[in-house]
């Protein structure tokens, strides 16, 4: 049960070059430094009552990349989500030990508000969430509009945010209708355009996928790949297809540990522990 | 086989008719309540009656003016005290985690659901009355604002904890403060169902005589303000329906038509309102 022995440091990727080629798609990814980690936990505990639910985690997220966190039900991986924008502590009895750094500074520092946190650490939902009392445009302007923030043009940015979520050619012309009117799939694209309408520094996306249908689940996966040009993403998941395919980063979370953290086709090709091999052959989870 | 699929169909069309019967039992007393109000008020109906005072005994004419705008006065004025303070109690008990003093006041509310309301207005001619030395719109609307009270704190409770908590995580990981995702989010969700709980609270209290026995008591013409005795529709029905005057027992009639309609139009407000909001 030590702590920092689960820390697995990104590998040269000059001895992967040859690896990396082969996957012309996925853009390259040099070794993190200190600036392009966007996050990192530093021995980050987090319990429910007297349940400990993560064990010391260490783990960088790297700016403008997209991080998959995988593993079985129960391992902790939207319990470490949540912790990221400081949503964990919302839950009655559920507290954190230890660290999270955005840009260096520890979010769960005494004088840090957690409501500025999660303006900056945008978050997507495991079940579409759009507010049903709010139309289509009001829902993508809800981040604003609850922060009593004045936006000099809603339109455009409600085109501009809906667009990014790839949502707005389907609504363009209903905009005025309720945000539960939409399909599953629309209403998480509109959940993600609310999201990204606060523009924030960090996405996080809590199993954005498991709630919607093949054809939806592909159009959100379009969607994240086209985010990481200009977003910080980490998508928690228990489809390791889909970690496979949308991520450059992965981590495979166990019972509350972190047990690897690497390159996604690493994780996937030659993971190091026993344990992420017996996972991702299907052996358990 | 076959014998079992006529019991099976006699059973389902036994039960259905059962069904019916009973529904139109239970229409019976609705509908001739309705009825006769309606065709023995109808009669005392006239244009002095919403704008006249009562005339003596034995003059012919006279209206309910000052009953109708007191029972309003004093429904207006309970409202301005029971829907804040059972709305915002509600909310408490639904928002705060469960602790003794929610389980406490979430018991004491079921409680005072139960209370007849003679005794709240007993409760508040001793309190209220007896210390202001006098009958008063106040005293019965606070009687009717304690009857509101319970029903409201709940049913805002309750709608609350109707709205998935899903709303509230969308909010807050918007960045929204948690006070405001309750105001903005939460009860902005559960508007419509707190609305038709408030109406059916207030309609009730309009109905209400007992409790204004003796707290706004009544008055044969203009209270001057919410300090003095002040005639209530409910309260007038009573005083008339029991006198010996075969004109006041018209006149109560009408007075239960009006009420009927009052307590009617607040009813069909709070479906209005819910219209098509459900999810």
């Amino acid at each position: 049960m030590t702590d920092r022995t689960n820390v697995v440091r990104l590998r040269d990727t000059a001895a992967d070059s040859g690896e990396l080629s082969r996957d012309a798609s996925r853009p390259r990814l040099e070794k993190p430094d200190a600036q392009s980690v966007k996050m990192r936990t530093v021995g980050l505990r987090a319990f429910y009552g007297d349940v400990q639910v993560l064990k010391a985690i260490d783990l960088p997220i790297v700016e403008r990349q997209v991080t998959a966190v995988i593993g079985p039900s129960g391992c902790g991986k939207s319990t470490f989500v949540r912790s990221l924008n400081r949503m964990h502590e919302v839950v009655p009895g559920a507290r954190i030990e230890g660290q999270v750094l955005l840009d260096e500074r520890d979010i769960y520092a005494r004088d840090v508000d957690p409501v500025r946190v999660r303006r900056r650490v945008g978050m997507v939902f495991q079940k579409p969430n759009p507010f049903p009392t709010l139309s289509i445009r009001d829902n993508v302007l809800a981040g604003l509009v609850l922060n009593r923030v004045r936006v000099s043009d809603p339109d455009a940015l409600v085109e501009k945010a809906l667009r990014q979520a790839a949502l707005w050619d389907e609504v363009k012309d209903v905009l005025a209708r309720s945000g539960t009117s939409l399909s599953g799939g629309q209403q998480q694209r509109l959940c993600m355009a609310r999201a990204l309408a606060l523009e924030p520094e960090v996405l996080l996306m809590d199993e954005p996928c498991s709630a919607l249908d093949p054809i939806a689940t592909a159009r959100v996966e379009e969607l994240i790949h086209e985010l990481r040009q200009s977003y910080t993403i980490v998508v928690v998941t228990h489809n390791m297809q889909q970690a496979a395919r949308v991520a450059n980063l992965t981590a495979f979370f166990y019972m509350g540990e972190l047990v690897e953290y690497d390159r996604t086709d690493t994780v996937f090709t030659r993971p190091k522990e026993r344990r992420t091999e017996d996972y991702i052959t299907g052996r358990f989870g | 086989m076959k014998d079992r699929f006529f019991v099976r169909l006699f059973v389902d069309r036994a039960l259905r008719g059962a069904c019916l019967l009973s529904t139109v039992l239970a229409l019976v007393p609705l509908a001739s309540v309705l009825w006769f109000v309606v065709v023995r008020g109808a009669h005392g109906l006239s244009l002095t009656f919403f704008t006249g005072l009562p005339k003596p005994v034995g003059e012919p004419g006279g209206g309910m003016a000052h009953a109708i705008v007191g029972s309003l006065e004093i429904v207006g004025i309970a409202c301005a005290m029971g829907i804040p303070a059972g709305v915002l109690a509600g909310i408490h008990l639904a928002e705060s985690e469960d602790t003794r003093f929610g389980r406490f006041v979430r018991f004491s509310a079921d409680v005072m659901a139960g209370v007849p309301s003679i005794a709240v207005g007993l409760f508040v001619y001793v309190l209220v009355v007896r210390r202001m030395q006098g009958f008063s719109a106040l005293a019965g609307a606070i009687a009717l604002a304690v009857l509101m009270l319970p029903t409201i704190t709940r049913a805002t409770e309750e709608l609350l904890r109707l709205v998935p908590e899903s709303l509230r995580e969308a909010a807050l990981g918007l960045g929204v403060p948690k006070w405001r995702a309750t105001l903005r989010v939460m009860l902005r969700t559960a508007a419509p169902g707190i609305a038709t709980g408030i109406m059916l609270a207030v309609a009730r209290a309009m109905g209400e005589s007992a409790p204004l026995l003796f707290t706004s008591f009544n008055n044969r013409g203009w209270a001057s303000s919410p300090a003095e005795p002040t005639a209530s529709l409910p309260v007038n029905i009573y005083t008339y329906a029991v006198s010996p005057y075969a004109d006041w027992h018209e006149q109560a009639w009408a007075a239960a038509l009006v009420l009927v309609t009052l307590v009617l139009c607040l009813n069909i407000a709070a479906r209005w309102l819910v219209r098509g909001r459900l999810p």
